[in-house]
């Protein structure tokens, strides 16, 4: 009898180890990279999916409601300095072509939603801005910070470049530049 | 009846002042959005923003549970240290608890079969002699029938 129940725990116990590397390979096996490494092998992934909180009024927003139309989206944070220092080149783009169809549409990633409004006022940013406090969307994206800054097509596909660290600064400014040319042709 | 007056407020005032919780406590069990430490363990902008925050909330006395209510509202149920023991996350607190009485169980049971087993399986005879080991008994038998040839 001892034998037997020795047998059983051992099964057991190798069934627990086996039921966790299962575990642990399912997960690496399906863990998303996000899209932004997609379209940094030159691929033109869909540009994943979120309804959020508007932050410059009350409802929410969708990625979907701008099927159709071409959107530069921009990821950051009241707390991020380069944030606020590409503010008023993505407001006079926003500005500048939104009578060709182009929507500007920022999201707030792991941020307190007061001191995102106060931001937004004091940048005068009136293009339409998403509360993203948990950052959901981060990882759907595969952001590795803030700012950072995609493009999506009318198709919905992602195209172009992903923009880090600010679109004014002198390395990304020609090729924001040539990106908000190509999603408005696409 | 000055100091009475004194000491009579401060007896009014402390359960006041002992209600509001600590900052402190709470960067202990609150996480970096960005960073994923704890606030206490970290100097991230955003860690710095949500510190602030919990200061200016102690400071008027808000409750622990309404403070990290309020952050859970912005940055979701990851924002606590510690899952809270409500609904499915309750597994995470019974769950080890479960795991450690389980073992618990087992071990206890093996031992006390262990320490059944041994009394059985050597049972005295009339003389309050233990009997021999049956290989041991047949090679002693083997040994002395050499001395009977």
């Amino acid at each position: 009898m001892t034998g037997r129940l020795k047998v059983a725990a051992q099964v057991a116990a190798l069934a627990l180890v086996a039921g966790l590397f299962a575990l642990l390979v399912w997960k690496v096996a399906t863990q998303d990279e996000g899209a932004a490494p997609k379209l940094g092998r030159g691929e033109t992934p869909p540009a994943p999916a979120f309804s959020l909180d508007r932050l410059d009024r009350p409802g929410k927003l969708s990625l979907a409601a701008y099927r159709g139309r071409p959107v530069v989206l921009n990821f950051w944070a009241s707390w991020c300095v380069p944030c606020k220092e590409e503010a008023p080149l993505l407001e006079s783009v926003w500005r500048r072509y939104r009578d060709r169809g182009l929507v500007v549409l920022g999201i707030d990633i792991n941020d307190l939603r007061g001191d995102a409004r106060r931001f937004a006022r004091r940048n005068r940013m009136s293009y339409p801005l998403v509360y993203d406090g948990p950052g959901n969307t981060t990882t759907k994206y595969g952001l590795t910070g803030v700012p950072e800054t995609f493009f999506v097509a009318r198709s919905g596909k992602l195209i172009c470049d992903r923009l880090q660290a600010g679109v004014h600064l002198e390395g990304n400014k020609e090729r924001f530049q040539e990106c908000v040319e190509e999603v408005l042709g696409a | 009846m000055r100091s009475l007056l004194v000491i009579a407020a401060a007896l009014v005032l402390a359960p006041v002042a002992a209600a509001c919780p600590s900052a402190a406590d709470l960067e202990g069990e609150l996480i970096c959005p960005t960073c994923k430490t704890t606030l206490d363990q970290s100097d991230a902008p955003a860690a710095r923003r949500i510190k602030s925050l919990i200061r200016q909330r102690v400071a008027e006395c808000a409750s622990e549970q309404q403070i990290k209510d309020e952050l859970v509202a912005q940055f979701g149920p990851a924002v606590l240290a510690a899952p809270p023991r409500k609904g499915i996350h309750w597994l995470a607190w019974l769950l080890p608890l479960i795991g450690l009485l389980t073992a618990a169980a087992v071990i206890s049971l093996l031992v006390w079969r262990w320490s059944r087993a041994r009394p059985d399986e050597a049972v005295a005879d009339s003389n309050g002699r233990l009997p021999l080991d049956p290989e041991l008994e047949r090679r002693l038998d083997r040994e002395l029938a050499k001395f009977d040839g």
